[in-house]
């Protein structure tokens, strides 16, 4: 018989250790580190954005279509559009694990939070490529 | 000063703000009258006091927010530092907001 060779059967790191600060979201401090990343990607684009949301002030459809249609504004959209959508998920869940403590509640809190971001972030980006191809 | 539960407000304001961006992206995408729907409502009077709204909210937040990115790198945790930090992101979203506005008008928004 072989013993398994992993990291974690030789560590001495007790089982508790090992899960111990993974905290009420069970994923550490990933979380935490991307909502850091996209806080400064925003910090970043949101000069430009701000730009294209003056360049389409006032304007109709067919002027808006073709602005939100050219790639630069595209591309600079759908990276903020992208970077606010996980912003706000992993947001919402902490303010979500702060205050719902019942845990039934409080996973379809987060579940419907998951659905909510998903779903704003891909209708927005559906709408941005429609516009880029032109149809 | 406890500015950190606005953080969070404006967080949630934000949050919720998306579905207004979602459907004006998805109304420019579907065709003049959609699109004209979503002009209707942000020219309306309640419209465009969400619209400010969601921008405060916005400014607030980002300039809240470099806040604590700079106590998340361990700077600025003199007494005298929070609050200037934290007075210097209340002021500067205010402030900010209504240049913002200035400006909107200026270059033709308000039409």
């Amino acid at each position: 018989m072989t013993a398994p060779n992993t990291e974690a059967t030789r560590s001495m790191r007790t089982p508790l250790a090992r899960v111990r600060n993974l905290g009420a979201s069970h994923s550490g401090t990933s979380d935490f580190w991307r909502q850091r990343l996209t806080a400064v990607a925003m910090v970043l684009l949101m000069v430009p954005v701000i730009v294209v949301v003056m360049m389409l002030l006032g304007r109709n459809q067919a002027g808006a279509a073709q602005i939100l249609g050219s790639p630069l504004v595209a591309i600079i959209l759908l990276l903020f559009i992208i970077a606010s959508a996980w912003h706000m998920k992993i947001g919402m869940q902490v303010v979500i694990e702060d205050y719902v403590q019942h845990e039934t509640t409080k996973l379809v809190a987060v579940m419907a939070n998951n659905f909510f971001s998903i779903a704003v972030a891909l209708a927005s980006i559906y709408a941005i490529l429609k516009l880029s191809s032109g149809v | 000063m406890a500015l950190s539960i606005v953080h969070r407000l404006t967080g949630v304001a934000l949050y919720f703000g998306t579905l207004l961006l979602a459907w004006w992206l998805i109304a420019a995408a579907s065709g003049p009258t959609a699109y004209a729907h979503v002009q209707a409502f942000t020219s309306s009077f309640l419209g465009r006091l969400i619209v400010f709204g969601y921008t405060w909210a916005l400014l607030h937040h980002l300039l809240s927010g470099i806040r604590h990115l700079v106590w998340d790198l361990g700077y600025g945790f003199k007494a005298s530092e929070r609050e200037a930090l934290t007075w210097g992101a209340l002021i500067g979203g205010i402030c900010l907001t209504v240049l913002l506005w200035i400006a909107a008008y200026a270059i033709g928004g308000g039409r």
